[in-house]
Formats: structure tokens, C-alpha cells, sequence
């Protein structure tokens, strides 16, 4: 079923690139970094759709429901308090 | 409609990867969130559109009540920031381990799918999922508690004596648990054992926060942070999604790199933080001779202060508190006027999460070019003709350099007390977070100022405006 191989494969190179990636990221926006890769991880909302929208037994939908509100809500609030905090520095 | 979903995700994964490029300057930030959202939204709409997907419904009910708690949870002062944080590691955590919960019981459901869909492999990432999701859940929500200062929430450490065999205890045994229905996945006592599994992360996340006090915050949100981010690349194994490992192993990396600068900003180790219970009561001082703080008039200190070349204010924790960060824009406004050299210096772990202090001074409007780190404004320290400590403590205790008897040794400080005058601004008489006398103030060259952050910056910021000074 799974290729496990392959998963783990994507994984260890991801985490490579994002090791790679952060290290850069400025010092200032450690707090914006926070919420956006909080926002992006909130991805886990394509799994929560599929639980949620399939045709699955009632408690099985309501648990995906439940999800997918989670991680809705990551997204919304993420990316807006994520933009929020970016507009606010300015060089001069 | 396979191929759409292949590249969606490959374009999503792309888009991500950008989006946190994007942070390495403020002036493409912004950026990085328009790819994070545009990436988000190509993949929600490729997973949504699969046939398999019939409950339209519920979905659009789910989103919705999802942007209703979203926008306002978006708009919380910034001083919220921090438990807003943990909140939505809360819910990272909780979506994963129910998902998890889910996915587990749908294949036990059918007999002839357990035995294909319950691979070692494949039930090993779901026990994964379901105890990092739900231990982040807990443990979140209690961090949450504990920066929103909810009443029956302790703000102080809790400890007792085998604190840490309890906590381990229970992890261990749900790990043990884990190993079991791997191992059987079929076995009649499974549903059971899988609920254990998912009752007892719950347990250990609230056990785990409650020995943990403020000061460390800034180190643990970062750890919660890497957990979920794991949780989520569990949940990628186990549903076979490779755009969800990508995001959770960015996410979880990203948690990963802040964990280590806080606690290399605290001269800690992981280990420590979790279990070593920072702030345990302090032995009463022995110091033969007790020195006494010199205060200094409001006054004294505009005069001070404008009579210097070059000022370095060093915020902590307390400036958040007191909502003061507008009125040191008008102080750094009223100095930079009469051309004094205003600079900010910002310890890694002041404030309760990683980046606090520059969020809330940019929201000031203070430039982020006057936000200096810790190893870059120490060396100018000595040459600092006033340094103003601002409801900072425990980050410019000289005590950590040399005092072993103290919790923050070995701890890198600002050198606030090379500074040729010190001014420190405190709300009270007593010790800071840690719970530790901060010498600093008894310096020959420290004068204190005592008040609240934003009433003593007001009255010092009118001696410039009223023309008390000339």
C-alpha cells in the first residue's frame, strides 16, 4: 500500500531543505516565521477532507469535521496575523 | 485526475518552499505569505475536487466555522501573540490525532481491508500521529492557559518529588501500548489499546507544562512547534501523502532550529527545560552585605539621557506587560531629535516566544534597522554612554556570568552593566521571573527608576515635550 521508501525519502530531503531554508530566515521574524509555518503545516487539511467528505460512517465524518475546523482555523488566523505582523516593519 | 493531484502537490510543495525563502528579509516577507496562501489554496481545491468527495456539506460548514474563529483569533494585540501560538499548535496537534483516530477505526472497521491497511509500517505512523497530535493538543492548550494567565491555570512551576517517573511512566506505557498493536494489529483488543493510546498523550501533555514557568515559554512553544510539525508528517505516512510530509517536515524543522537558539540563548539543553523545572525556589541570598538600590528622580534621568551620545534600550517581558512599546517610540522619537543615538538590543529569549520584542516594537513603528541582536550590540556596550533596562531582568544579570549557584548561569547576557550608566526602569521591589536577585541594580553606575514601564517612559518623555529640559 504505503511506499514507504519513497515517503521516507521525501521526508528526510524536506527536512534537509528546511533546515536549509530557516537558517536564513531573518532574526526579526522569528514570531512571523512561527505562524506561518504553523499555517503551512495546517495542510494536514487535505486529510481532514477526505476523512470528512468520503463516504464514511457518521462518528468517522464528525471526527474529520472536527479537523478540518482545526485546521481551518490555522490557516485563516496563520496567514492573516502572519501578513499582520510583516506589514508592521518598516526600515525607516 | 491523478496527474492534477500529483502536480498540485508538486506546485504546492514549491510554493511553501518559497514562502519560507521569502523570510530571509523583511522587505520580501510579505511575499512568502501570498505563496503560503496560493500554495494552500491549489491544494485544498485539488483534494476537494476528487470524486471519492460526496459530503460537500459538511465540508463548507467545517471551513466556514473555521474562518469564523480564524479572523478573530488573527487580530489579538501582539502582547497575545504568544498564546495565540500555542493555540494553533493546539489545533495542529488536535487535527492530527484525530484524523489518526479516524483513519485507525475505518480500517479496523472491515475485517479484509485491517490485515492490507494495517501494515507494521503504516500502524507504526499512526501510533506516531495519534500520541505526538494529542500530547501537542494538551500540552499546547496548557501553555496557552498558562501565557493568557487563566485563573485555575498555576502560573508558577508545580512541582513534586517523581515528577518526571510519572511523566515518563505515562508516555512509556502508551508507547509500549503502540508496540503492541503493531505488532497485532488485528488482535481483539485493539480498538481498546488504540484508545488508551490516545487518552494517554492526553495526560502527559498537561503533566509535562505544569512543572514549566514563564520564563521558559519562549523555548517550549518552539518544542510544541517541532511536534506538531512531526505529527503532521505522520499523518502524511500514514495517508500516503507526500505534500503533507513536505509541510510538516518544514514545519517541524522550523521548530527544531528555534528550539536549539532559545535554548542555546539560556545555556540549556532540551532535556532540561522539559524536565528540570526552571524557577524552583531560590535559597535565600547569603550576601554578608546587602547593597541598596540608588534611585534616581525622573528628572535626573531625562537629564541623563539627553545629555548622552548614544542610548541602548534593552525591553523585556515587562514592557509587554505595561503596553509600553508606544511610549518608547516618543522616548526614541524625542532622543533621535536631539540627535542622540538610539539602538535596541534584543536578547533571543526576551519576551515570551522567539521574536517577540521585534514584533511589538515594529508594531510601534520603531525601524527594524535600530533592533539590534545580543552578539551584535555587546561589543559596543563599553562605548554606550546609558543603558536603559526596560522590564528586562533575568537577560542582563551580570550573576550569569560568574555565579554557579544560580539557575541562569552560564546563560549569555546582555552586557547592560558594561554600559558607562545604567537606568533601569522596574514595576516592583521583587525579584523578576526566575525568582533571582539581579545584581545589576546594586552596580555603582545603576540608577533605578521605579513605576510602571509605560507611566515612568510618559513622565519621561514630557521632560523633553514641556521643555523641562533645556
Amino acid at each position: 500500500m504505503t511506499d514507504f521508501g519513497s515517503m521516507l525519502f521525501v521526508f528526510v530531503l524536506a527536512t534537509f531543505i528546511g533546515l536549509g531554508v530557516i537558517r536564513r530566515v531573518s532574526r526579526l521574524l522569528y514570531t512571523p516565521l512561527m505562524s506561518l509555518t504553523n499555517a503551512i503545516s495546517a495542510i494536514a487539511v487535505v486529510g481532514s477532507i477526505v476523512v470528512t467528505g468520503a463516504d464514511h460512517p457518521l462518528t468517522i465524518r464528525i471526527l474529520g469535521a472536527v479537523a478540518l475546523f482545526a485546521s481551518m482555523t490555522n490557516i485563516v488566523s496563520g496567514f492573516l496575523i502572519t501578513d499582520r505582523m510583516l506589514k508592521m516593519f518598516k526600515k525607516q | 485526475m491523478h496527474l492534477i493531484g500529483e502536480l498540485s502537490a508538486v506546485l504546492a510543495t514549491a510554493l511553501f518552499i518559497f514562502a519560507l525563502y521569502w523570510m530571509n528579509d523583511p522587505k520580501t516577507a510579505r511575499r512568502g505569505v501570498i505563496a503560503g496562501v496560493t500554495g494552500m489554496t491549489v491544494a485544498v481545491v485539488a483534494t476537494w475536487i476528487q470524486p471519492e468527495i460526496i459530503h460537500h456539506g459538511w465540508i463548507v460548514g467545517a471551513i466556514v466555522v473555521g474562518f469564523v474563529v480564524g479572523v478573530p483569533l488573527s487580530q489579538v494585540p501582539l502582547t497575545a501573540v504568544p498564546q495565540r501560538t500555542a493555540l494553533s499548535h493546539a489545533f495542529g496537534g488536535l487535527a492530527a490525532g484525530l484524523v489518526g483516530t479516524a483513519e485507525f477505526f475505518l480500517s479496523l472497521g472491515e475485517p479484509a481491508k485491517a490485515a492490507v491497511q494495517l501494515t507494521p509500517f503504516r500502524m507504526s505512523a499512526l501510533v506516531a500521529e495519534v500520541i505526538l497530535g494529542f500530547l501537542t493538543f494538551t500540552g499546547s492548550l496548557m501553555a496557552a492557559g498558562k501565557l493568557q494567565e487563566v485563573r485555575w491555570i498555576p502560573q508558577r512551576p508545580v512541582t513534586y518529588p517523581g515528577q518526571n517517573v510519572v511523566n515518563i511512566g505515562v508516555l512509556v506505557i502508551a508507547v509500549a501500548l503502540g508496540v503492541m498493536l503493531v505488532l497485532n494489529p488485528g488482535a481483539p483488543w485493539a480498538a481498546q489499546a488504540f484508545i488508551a493510546i490516545a487518552v494517554l498523550p492526553l495526560i502527559f501533555g498537561v503533566l509535562l507544562i505544569i512543572p514549566i514557568g514563564g520564563a521558559d515559554m519562549p523555548t517550549v512553544i518552539s518544542i510544541l512547534n517541532a511536534y506538531a510539525g512531526l505529527a503532521a508528517v505522520a499523518m502524511g505516512f500514514v495517508l500516503n501523502n507526500k505534500l503533507l510530509v513536505t509541510a510538516g517536515a518544514l514545519d517541524g524543522s522550523s521548530g527544531l532550529i528555534l528550539s536549539i537558539i532559545m535554548c542555546r540563548a539560556m545555556n540549556r539543553s532540551f532535556t532540561n527545560v522539559l524536565f528540570g523545572a526552571f524557577g524552583k525556589a531560590q535559597p535565600a541570598a547569603l550576601k554578608g552585605e546587602q547593597k541598596e538600590w540608588k534611585q534616581e528622580t525622573v528628572e535626573g534621568a531625562a537629564q541623563l539621557l539627553e545629555q548622552a551620545r548614544n542610548v541602548v534600550i534593552i525591553p523585556g517581558y515587562g514592557m509587554a506587560v505595561a503596553q509600553a512599546q508606544h511610549k518608547v517610540r516618543e522616548l526614541y522619537d524625542a532622543l533621535t531629535k536631539r540627535g542622540v543615538t538610539v539602538k535596541f538590543a534584543i536578547h533571543p529569549v526576551a519576551g515570551r516566544m522567539p521574536g517577540h520584542m521585534n514584533v511589538l516594537l515594529a508594531e510601534a513603528n520603531i525601524p527594524y534597522s535600530a533592533l539590534v541582536e545580543m552578539d551584535e550590540i555587546n561589543p559596543e556596550m563599553p562605548q554606550t554612554d546609558v543603558a536603559l533596562v526596560l522590564g528586562a531582568n533575568d537577560v542582563v544579570n551580570p550573576a550569569a556570568r560568574y555565579n554557579k549557584g544560580t539557575p541562569i548561569y552560564g546563560m549569555p547576557i546582555i552586557d547592560a552593566d558594561k554600559a558607562k550608566t545604567v537606568l533601569a526602569v522596574k514595576r516592583s521591589k521583587n525579584p523578576g521571573f526566575a525568582g533571582i536577585d539581579n545584581e545589576l541594580y546594586v552596580l555603582d553606575n545603576t540608577w533605578m527608576l521605579f513605576g510602571d514601564a509605560k507611566a515612568v517612559l510618559g513622565d519621561l518623555v514630557k521632560q523633553f515635550g514641556s521643555g523641562g529640559i533645556h
